[in-house]
Order: C-alpha cells, then sequence, then structure tokens
C-alpha cells in the first residue's frame, strides 16, 4: 500500500462514522450511501440531493454466517453480516455485534454502533465505521 | 444485423493447472478453436478476450494483446481487446464479438475466455472476486461474493420454503454432470450427506454450495453465415445475444431473492430470436453457487419464483427432465475460471446441438441457452443459440 492508502477511506468518513446519507430535494427519498442523482428524479434532482443523518435504527432482512473471510477479517471469523433495511427507507450492508447466530433473525430490530471495521497490516491505516446491534 | 455462426470451439480443462500459465491456455484453446473450424490465422479479422481479473491475480493487464503476440499474430497487427464485466466476462467478450460480425465490420473473429486464478493463496482470490461487488459500501465491511449469495439464500428460504436439501440436489446433479465432461474440474459424483456436511462458507452455504477457484481457458470462432457455408461441420447459429444491468450493490436492489437483470436479458434474448422458452430444450445456467441455479431457472421464467427448489427436487432439471440444466457440470463441477465461464457454456451449447455431447447429449436438442452472471446480478447475459 503506497502512503496515501489512508486517503480513500478518510474521503469516506462522514458517511461511515455517522450515517450521513443524503435525500432528494425534489421527492424526498432519502439514500444510502449518498448517491450524486436521484434513482427516480434523475437529472432534476442534480444540485437538490440533500445531506441526511439517518437514525441508524431498523431491521435484519437477511443474514449470513461468514466462516471464509476476505483478507483482514480472519481474526473476526466467523463474523455476521446482515442486511438492514433502515427506518428512513434505504438498505446497507453491515456486520452484526455483541450477540450471536441465535439472536439473529430475519425482521430481528437493530440499531447503529460505532466500530472498528479493520486495519491494513501491523502499521496500516486502521478503519472505523458502522455496525449493528440487536435492540 | 446478419446473421452469426459458431464455427469452431476449443477448450483447456479446467482444475488447478499449475503448469500452465494464461497465455499457455489461451493460446491452447484459441488454436483448437481455429483447427476446428477449418480456417488459418490469416482469416482472423480480431480477436476478443474476456477476463475479470489477470490484473490482479496475476499482475498482467493487456491480455488481448498478450494473447495474440504468443499465438504469433502480432506480424498481422489484429485489433484485440478484453472485456471486463466481473465473472459474466466471457458472455461480454463474446457479445461483443457477435456484434463485431453481424454489423459487417468483420466477418471472421476469434473470441476466447481466460483466467488463472491458482498462482494466488485462496484468500487473496476471496478478495479478488469481491471485487464485482460495491468496493467502498460492501466489500468494504467484510462481504465476500458467497456470502452474498448465503444472504439470498436465507431470504429465499425465508419467502419460499426453499430447504438446504433442495440446494444440495444442485451440486449433487451437476457433479453428476460433471462426472461425464473430459474438462471439467471435479469429474466425480457427490452424495447429498457431503453436501450438507461439507464445510461451511457463509451460512447456509458450505464448499460444495459453491463453485470452485480455476484455471482455465475456452474459445470460439465466430463467422458470417456467408463465410460459414464455404465451411464444413454441422452450423450453429447465435439466435440472440442479450445484455441486462441492473444496481452494482444487492441493498439497492428491488428484491433479495432473484436478479432482475436476468428477467430482462431473457425476455430481450426471446425476442430477439423470435422464440418462446417452450423451445429451449436445455441450458447452461450461472450456477456460482446452488442457490444461484435455483433463482437462474425462477429468473429466466422456467419456473414461477420460488418454485425452484421443488422442481429441482422433481429432476425436471436433470438429464431426462423437461429442461437439462447444466449438464456440462456446470461452474459448481466444471469449474469457474471467471472470464472463461461464458465461453465455456456456449461450448456446451454448441457440442449439445451439434449431437457431440457424448453420454451427455440431450436428445433432439434444438435450442439452447445460456446465462452467464456478474458478480452479485449487477451484469446478466443471456445467449440463445440454435441448430442452423
Amino acid at each position: 500500500m503506497s502512503g496515501l492508502a489512508g486517503v480513500r477511506f478518510w474521503r469516506e468518513t462522514k458517511s461511515r462514522y455517522n450515517l450521513t446519507g443524503n435525500r432528494c430535494g425534489v421527492c424526498g427519498t432519502v439514500f444510502f450511501p449518498p448517491r450524486p442523482v436521484c434513482t427516480r428524479c434523475h437529472r432534476e434532482s442534480i444540485g437538490r440531493m440533500e445531506e441526511h443523518k439517518l437514525k441508524g435504527t431498523g431491521e435484519v432482512l437477511t443474514w449470513t454466517f461468514v466462516h471464509e473471510p476476505r483478507p483482514g477479517f480472519e481474526i473476526q471469523v466467523p463474523y455476521i453480516l446482515a442486511m438492514v433495511r433502515l427506518d428512513e427507507g434505504p438498505a446497507l450492508l453491515a456486520q452484526m455485534v455483541d450477540c450471536g447466530p441465535g439472536e439473529v433473525r430475519i425482521g430481528t430490530r437493530v440499531h447503529s454502533v460505532f466500530r472498528k471495521i479493520g486495519e491494513e497490516g501491523k502499521s496500516g491505516v486502521i478503519y472505523y465505521g458502522y455496525k449493528f446491534v440487536p435492540d | 444485423m446478419r446473421d452469426v455462426m459458431v464455427v469452431g470451439t476449443g477448450i483447456t480443462p479446467f482444475g488447478e493447472l499449475w503448469e500452465h500459465s494464461l497465455r499457455d491456455l489461451g493460446i491452447r484453446a484459441g488454436m483448437e478453436a481455429i483447427r476446428d473450424a477449418g480456417i488459418t490465422s490469416s482469416d482472423i479479422d480480431a480477436l476478443f478476450v474476456g477476463n475479470m481479473a489477470a490484473g490482479r491475480l496475476i499482475d498482467q493487464t493487456h491480455i488481448g494483446a498478450l494473447i495474440a503476440d504468443f499465438a504469433g499474430l502480432a506480424g498481422r497487427n489484429l485489433p484485440t481487446v478484453t472485456i471486463e464485466g466481473a465473472d459474466a466476462s466471457g458472455a461480454a467478450a463474446l457479445h461483443h464479438a457477435y456484434l463485431s460480425v453481424a454489423s459487417g465490420l468483420h466477418d471472421c473473429v476469434v473470441v476466447g475466455g481466460a483466467e488463472k486464478m491458482t498462482d494466488l493463496p485462496d484468500p487473496e482470490v476471496t478478495e479478488i472476486t469481491a471485487t464485482a461487488l460495491d468496493q467502498q459500501w460492501e466489500s468494504f465491511f467484510g462481504a465476500t461474493l458467497f456470502s452474498m449469495y448465503a444472504m439470498m439464500a436465507r431470504r429465499h428460504m425465508h419467502e419460499f420454503g426453499t430447504t438446504r436439501e433442495q440446494l444440495a440436489r444442485v451440486a449433487v446433479k451437476n457433479h453428476r454432470n460433471g462426472a461425464l465432461n473430459p474438462a471439467a474440474q471435479f469429474r466425480r459424483p457427490v452424495r447429498p450427506e457431503s453436501v450438507l456436511e461439507a464445510a461451511e462458507v457463509a451460512d447456509p452455504l458450505g464448499m460444495l454450495d459453491c463453485a470452485p477457484i480455476s484455471d482455465g481457458a475456452a474459445a470460439v470462432v465466430l463467422c458470417s453465415a456467408e463465410r460459414a457455408r464455404r465451411l464444413p461441420g454441422p452450423q450453429v447459429r447465435i439466435a440472440a445475444s442479450a445484455q441486462a444491468g441492473d444496481t452494482l450493490s444487492l441493498s439497492s436492489r428491488r428484491s433479495l431473492v432473484g436478479f432482475d437483470a436476468t428477467s430482462v436479458a431473457m425476455e430481450r434474448a426471446l425476442k430477439l430470436a423470435g422464440r418462446s422458452r417452450k423451445e429451449v430444450d436445455f441450458a447452461e445456467v450461472h450456477d456460482v453457487t446452488t442457490i444461484s441455479e435455483i433463482m437462474a431457472i425462477e429468473d429466466l421464467g422456467f419456473v414461477k419464483k420460488g418454485a425452484g427448489g421443488p422442481a429441482t427436487a422433481s429432476g425436471m432439471t436433470a438429464p431426462g427432465g423437461e429442461l437439462p440444466v447444466n449438464t456440462s457440470g456446470g461452474l459448481k463441477a466444471r469449474g469457474h475460471p471467471l472470464g472463461a465461464t461464458g465461453i465455456a457454456q456456449i461450448i456446451e451449447l454448441v457440442l449439445q446441438l451439434q449431437g457431440k455431447a457424448e453420454e451427455r447429449q440431450v436428445p433432439e436438442a434444438r435450442v439452447g441457452l445460456a446465462h452467464n452472471v456478474g458478480g452479485c446480478g449487477a451484469t446478466a447475459f443471456v445467449h440463445i443459440l440454435e441448430v442452423a
């Protein structure tokens, strides 16, 4: 990794630390991750997308227990990965923590917490972001 | 647009081919296709190559130029291009090669797909296949390609009552088919219990629910119909080459139990071919996991949404069934060298339509369908081939 490898994580900090998405100023649809253009209003929405902080509450649409991870996630294995539908509308993918697989079901109510996501080797960047726990 | 024919095929064995480099594999498949077509290299107007990840897997980009050069064709200054659409790169290359001949720009082209995956340790390959997902919003949080399909499997089970045993039936069928395919990576049947007891990858999917890591290459020669008339061999026509797309990330989709890209590509393909689903005699579908095949037969409209599990368990997709699926062994047993898969599917179609599929021959095969997906469904291709 080059010396500037951290920049690509820093760019997304706002959304990953605070669950900040955006909202179309024309039709009101909320997006996460934030999108430059509304998927419904297209060019009408250009310049009218507004920052929108999400509450971080929602429910599990589906989940899996990952045993074969990608590099950087070995020490977390096995970990729960879930698709969460946020109350404002958008769905996102995140890890579930502070719970066992027996505590997660489709429909389980969850809320977001701020955690370490991973790191690039012993001397690389440590990156943080959202995970979810059952209510 | 004019008619385009597949006039030659070439494929390497798929598997852990440590003694062969990417260029060896690509050239071997390409040369075999040229010989099979009964043409010489001076007949070729262009080379198209489907490859997903050589830039990361073997630190080599510019694969089209590399293969043309080591096939001895650099002196002819052929146009070459490498096409990427994740693990649908093979079908994507075929689509663009088809367009070049259908449009009249070229008369005879070679289109290949190749991937060399076993030079890296498995976890790194897992990371590289996950680059087909949304890197910033999915892979970053620990998603792998198989974990995405595992979440779809759980949702499919929840909505339709699909069972773990029905998933296993896909693997059992495709391994049995692969055992009859000389090019397959796994040429041995597996028992349902072995699928259920295999090491877990991403629950509910285990090792035998997932396509393996493979090396391999496949190539076909395409010609205009006029040119093909002067060549020997039974003729196979590309009746339709269609593509559809969707959001890159699964979280933004309308559905978690299927791919709209597959359904739309299928409608487009049927329209282009002027055919109905009932006329399709057999299909090669993108079974990168067992749930993938179940969702594919639903999204392609061969069974209704949710009925894929019971249909598989009833033997509908087995040899001798109403619609034999993945007679080659599919991605599961033939192997899944990413960029090569889309072309390997086409080769199975051609062999079946020419009556050359030996022990796995589908009787009276007149119309075949190939379905190739990129990543977790943001790209889907449907090709329909028929006896000319």
